[in-house]
């Protein structure tokens, strides 16, 4: 037994009133579905039903944009940049006082530990609307021409990792520009949405203008391929987002995507190891490695290899599995059967394909869905599990000699989302930098987010970026 | 009747008045990593002027000659986007000089090709000289227009900044031969990328004469390619070539039934596409910055601040 | 038997350092600068990040209490005024056996630290008593004083009975980069601290006080720290408490990563003192967690880890009543002394 055994220090769910069952948010209300069925959100935790919400039907999807159409010809597109602004700015104040109760919410649905939730999640939250609040009076500096427009009414998908904050990456800069929104949230999280659709309503936000259906792929599909949606946002995985790229040809549509990853995470033997072995540490487990940027593959020089493994395996040894709502849990729950499936699977072939699989002692609980940090090491570009993007607590070391071998493995991937460079000499990081090809490169730090800050993937990581000045871009014509 | 049709059409500003000199004709080629090589089928096609009279046999590309040009332009792509950005504004200005110096030639070629008048086709080519000039300038302006640094909310330094997409494929307009060619062109090469381009299948011979510009203004080989040929039997091997990360569509204006079809096929490793308009837009008026982004990337650096 | 390092899974932590290697980095200036220069960077982002993560660590309910009276027996109960007088300092050392005098349940301190014209007074008041009798010497606190003097001092604190020395190092020199000199001076001092004559032979125990406040980086903490243990610190300190910034959670972290690796290399353990600035229970928690998920438990000892502090005990001391009480309670409940 531990000398300092930290007692359970859970955050009260008081908080947060989850209805038994939900319906669609549409045109300012919450209504009962057309062609919807219902399902049910566990905690993955516990695996305890949560609620039963609806996966909206086609007729339910065109319900929702017909409300955005109208909403976006008769009120939004009509009203001035300096009013959409405040409701903006409302809906940012709410989050800000409501950020207890979401943060709880977040973790009991998606099965993040409460200090992400809390401390990341929905403090970025509030951030995001808070910036693009300020922006919808000021459009016409946004470097996209003197006039800029919105393109109409936005259907966005987003995915399960950080729910409320995709919802706030996707509604924020839509609503500043101009545009109405039916947004999407994935399957096993939809309820931090449902609470947004309420924060909706306590901004007296005009009906219609965000509009929420909740369902699985389905409902992503029919509101994707709806003829009267102008723009298409979506965050998830590749091989959806190639098929939003096919569902768009010939459209009018406009898309952007944000997609997978296989991010190198690049440590030189000049590195801060101790700050090193953090950013390593944040950057495959924070998350549960649920994160599309996730530093997923490690390239260690060979020359600090045993220095850097030693002090990771030994730093992994602190990390504290279990209940998400723990203020003291590093890692929480892995967010459903599925995924975990598919992070055992892979772990497996990792195993049968040769490379050697490490984990500190650790105990996990008995119900829920839950994987503990994982380290490869032996791994080669040629595995699998160096190949394929696995979103979850599964870290693959590789070693490298030279700077150009470090860039050379780490462009070795179709993906191109993000990139992590270690090392205290300055005129190295520039030159890495400069020749990674990923649209986010972390230099001594890492799986860091702001809403000024543009984001978003080269190659099949996807197209356009979110965030920042850019990410208005996407939401204007 | 062939040379008859080619002194006519093609060689009318003869200034030798004695008797007719037998004028050496030229070979009409591809353009691929630099060098001038036929189509690997060996196949040609005849190319005629507006009226339908023969002007020249241009180089029929295969799938195999796009295939080629990807391999070419991805070569020279880290040399070009690894060029200062000076550098290539520079290269990029050289064109407009040695176009320039062509410039009699452009003229008679567009005349021929496009059956406009010597005045119109006079202006179509001196504004796509001065289309490089302008785009040429850009180079080293872009990163400051549309990168940024970003106020985050913490103790680091953040910035974004283009970068090329990379290998670009570029339809090429079908009507507007030249300046419509280099209303495509340049704004894809100015950020740093790699292009391979379909001519306008009927009127390729401007193409194939600025490949030749190319060739001798300092543009390294590989950075573009062309190909002359039914665009048919190139694009949709270009838009589902997997080391292309881009594609241009202007060339399939109107064809929206094409255009779908290599939008798909783009889908497969995510290619940005820029769409085809309904209709062929007029080349001459001012272009915005919309070209030359569509192919950039925005990559942003974070690093920490402290002692 | 030369020493082994530990190693983790067959990987070995860090390069060895046995007594030969030992005597080859700290042979010469030169030696000692690259060694010092070779160390891995500390990133000031990144190593702030970390600590700041640590302290929001919810340290509840059993653990609270455990970690309290942990945090009570690791004070060096201190008082280092020019306005110090034998009254103070026994009034100090009453404090220091009997925290609450209501409640015989609260462990002692672990020492009580003063300056060494007063050790002799402290000395009798603790007699019969374990808790150790800290000194501060070398010119405390700027240590701007001749070499000569500062080995005076020491020796002075130790014949008045103090077992524990904390010692300041020549800040000025080690900013020149006098890396040898800061060394030295180290190691004379740790000479001065064997008890002359003493029975038992013991030295007193070397705390090496960095100043952390006037070394400005964490690279500098981290090389002035591994200097420290070098020259044989038994326990190496942040601050003097008269220079602001004094203890902050990172430089801490940083000071335990040094000690943490330097019993990796040599299997010698050496002890870290955080002094100045930590007042609240709170703190002192943050502190012992920075150690548990640093260093690890081993440090988790009054023998390992100190607290340079002396309001920081009735605050201590309030919270333990709150927690057996479960009302909070009021200043005038504990002894002002």
């Amino acid at each position: 037994m531990a000398k300092f055994e930290y007692a359970p220090a859970p955050e009260s769910r008081a908080i947060v009133d989850i209805a038994s069952s939900y319906g669609l948010f549409i045109d300012g209300e919450f209504v009962d579905p057309i062609d919807g069925t219902p399902f049910k959100t566990v905690n993955p935790a516990s695996e305890e039903v949560l609620s039963e919400v609806t996966a909206a039907g086609p007729a339910d999807v065109d319900a929702a944009v017909k409300a955005a159409r109208r909403a976006y010809e008769q009120v939004w597109s009509r009203l001035s940049g300096r009013d959409r602004g405040k409701y903006l700015f409302r809906i940012a104040r709410i989050i800000q006082e409501r950020a207890r109760e979401l943060a709880v919410l977040e973790s009991i649905d998606n099965g993040k530990p409460i200090r992400e939730s809390r401390d990341v999640d929905i403090p970025l939250v509030a951030a995001h609307f808070f910036y693009y609040a300020g922006w919808a009076d000021k459009l016409e500096y946004a470097g996209v021409g003197t006039d800029p427009r919105p393109h109409g009414v936005a259907g966005q998908v987003i995915p399960w990792n950080f729910p409320l904050l995709m919802l706030a990456w996707k509604i924020a800069p839509a609503l500043a520009t101009g545009n109405t929104v039916v947004l999407k949230p994935a399957e096993t999280t939809p309820l931090t949405a449902l609470v947004f659709a309420d924060i909706c309503q306590q901004a007296d936000l005009p009906p219609g203008v965000v509009n929420i259906v909740t369902g699985a792929g389905e409902t992503g599909r029919a509101l994707v391929e709806h003829p009267d949606v102008d723009k298409v946002a979506f965050t998830g995985s590749t091989e959806v987002g190639k098929q939003i790229a096919r569902s768009v040809a010939g459209t009018a549509k406009k898309a952007t995507l944000e997609l997978g990853g296989k991010a190198a995470n690049i440590v030189f033997d000049d590195a801060p190891i101790d700050q090193a072995v953090e950013g390593i540490v944040n950057g495959i487990f924070f998350n549960q490695g649920h994160v599309c940027c996730a530093g997923s593959r490690l390239l260690v020089q060979e020359s600090a290899y045993d220095e850097v493994l030693a002090s990771l395996k030994r730093r992994l040894g602190t990390l504290r599995v279990g209940d998400p709502l723990d203020k003291n849990t590093d890692i929480g729950a892995i967010n459903s059967a599925e995924q975990l499936a598919r992070i055992r699977a892979l772990s497996e072939v990792g195993e049968a394909e040769g490379a050697e699989r490490w984990s500190p002692p650790c105990e996990l609980p008995d119900r829920g869905f839950w994987f503990p940090p994982t380290v490869f090491t032996g791994v080669s570009q040629a595995h699998r599990i160096a190949r394929e993007e696995i979103f979850g607590p599964v870290l693959s070391v590789l070693t490298f000699r030279t700077p150009a071998e470090a860039v050379e493995k780490a462009n070795n991937t179709p993906y191109g989302l993000s990139a992590g460079v270690w090392t205290e000499k300055g005129s190295r990081i520039l030159w890495m930098s400069s020749r990674l090809r990923a649209g986010v490169v972390w230099a001594n730090t890492f799986n860091r987010f702001d809403p000024t800050s543009p984001f978003g993937g080269y190659k099949e990581s996807g197209y356009g970026r979110e965030g920042g000045r850019h990410g208005l871009e996407a939401y204007l014509r | 009747m062939t040379d008859t049709a080619k002194r006519r059409g093609h060689e009318r500003a003869e200034r030798d008045p004695g008797p007719a000199r037998l004028a050496v004709k030229k070979t009409y080629k591809l353009y691929i990593g630099g060098k001038f090589p036929r189509s690997e089928s060996g196949r040609s096609y005849e190319v005629t002027d507006s009226k339908g009279r023969f002007l020249a046999n241009a180089a029929w590309a295969s799938r195999k000659d796009a295939r080629d040009a990807v391999v070419a332009a991805r070569k020279a792509y880290p040399g070009w986007s690894g060029t200062t950005a000076y550098n290539r504004g520079q290269v990029l200005y050289r064109v407009a000089e040695v176009m320039e110096g062509r410039r009699a030639q452009f003229i008679d070629e567009v005349v021929a090709g496009e059956g406009i008048s010597r005045p119109r086709a006079e202006k179509v080519v001196d504004e796509a000289i001065d289309r490089w000039v302008w785009y040429a300038g850009w180079a080293d302006k872009l990163a400051q227009v549309v990168g940024s640094t970003n106020p985050v909310a913490g103790p680091y330094f953040d910035f974004s900044i283009p970068e090329p997409t990379g290998v670009v494929a570029v339809l090429a307009p079908q009507k507007s031969s030249l300046l419509g060619l280099v209303s495509v062109l340049a704004p894809v090469v100015v950020g740093g990328n790699a292009a391979v381009v379909t001519s306008s299948y009927e009127r390729p011979l401007p193409a194939i004469t600025l490949s030749e510009v190319l060739a001798t203004s300092d543009v390294p080989g590989g950075v573009v390619n062309i190909l002359t040929g039914r665009v048919g039997d190139t694009a949709p091997w270009l838009a589902a070539h997997m080391d292309v990360n881009a594609i241009d569509l202007a060339g399939a204006a109107g064809d929206t039934e094409h255009a779908t079809e290599l939008e798909l096929a783009a889908a497969e490793n995510l290619k940005r596409v820029v769409r085809a308009p309904a209709t062929e837009p007029d080349w001459t008026k001012q272009p915005g910055l919309d070209r030359i982004t569509a192919f950039l990337e925005t990559k942003t650096v974070w690093h920490p601040m402290g002692v | 038997m030369p020493y082994v390092p530990p190693t983790l899974d067959g990987v070995t932590v860090l390069e060895a350092l046995d007594a030969a290697r030992l005597s080859e980095i700290t042979a010469s200036e030169t030696s000692l600068r690259r060694f010092l220069h070779g160390l891995p960077g500390v990133d000031q982002v990144g190593a702030d990040a970390r600590a700041a993560m640590l302290s929001t660590r919810s340290i509840k309910t059993t653990a609270k209490k455990w970690a309290i009276d942990l945090a009570i027996s690791m004070i060096d109960l201190t008082t280092l005024e020019g306005q110090d007088t034998p009254g103070k300092v026994r009034a100090l050392c009453s404090k220091a056996q009997r925290p609450d005098p209501s409640d015989p349940s609260v462990p002692q301190v672990a020492a009580v630290c003063v300056y060494p014209d007063l050790v002799g007074v402290a000395a009798k008041a603790l007699a019969g008593s374990n808790i150790h009798i800290a000194s501060v010497a070398t010119g405390f606190p700027s240590g701007r004083t001749s070499l000569e003097v500062k080995l005076a001092d020491t020796r002075d604190a130790i014949a008045a009975g103090a077992d524990e020395v904390d010692m300041v190092i020549d800040r000025g020199a080690f900013l020149a980069g006098r890396y040898g000199q800061v060394f030295e001076e180290i190691v004379k001092i740790k000479e001065a601290c064997a008890r002359a004559g003493g029975a038992d032979g013991q030295s007193a125990h070397l705390k090496v006080i960095l100043e952390t406040g006037e070394l400005a980086t964490y690279d500098n903490v981290r090389r002035a720290s591994w200097l420290a243990v070098l020259a044989g610190a038994d326990f190496i300190k942040t601050s003097t408490g008269k220079v602001s910034p004094a203890a902050t959670l990172p430089v801490t972290l940083v000071m335990l990563e040094a000690v943490r690796d330097f019993r990796d290399a040599t299997g010698r353990q050496v002890g870290v003192k955080p002094a100045g600035g930590i007042r609240t229970s709170k703190d002192a928690i943050r502190y012992l967690v920075v150690v548990n998920e640093t260093a690890g438990e081993d440090w988790l000892d009054p023998d390992w880890f100190r607290i340079g502090a002396s309001s920081l005990l009735n605050d201590l001391l309030m919270q333990r009543q709150r927690m057996a009480t479960g009302r909070y309670g009021g200043p005038d409940y504990f002894t002002l002394d």
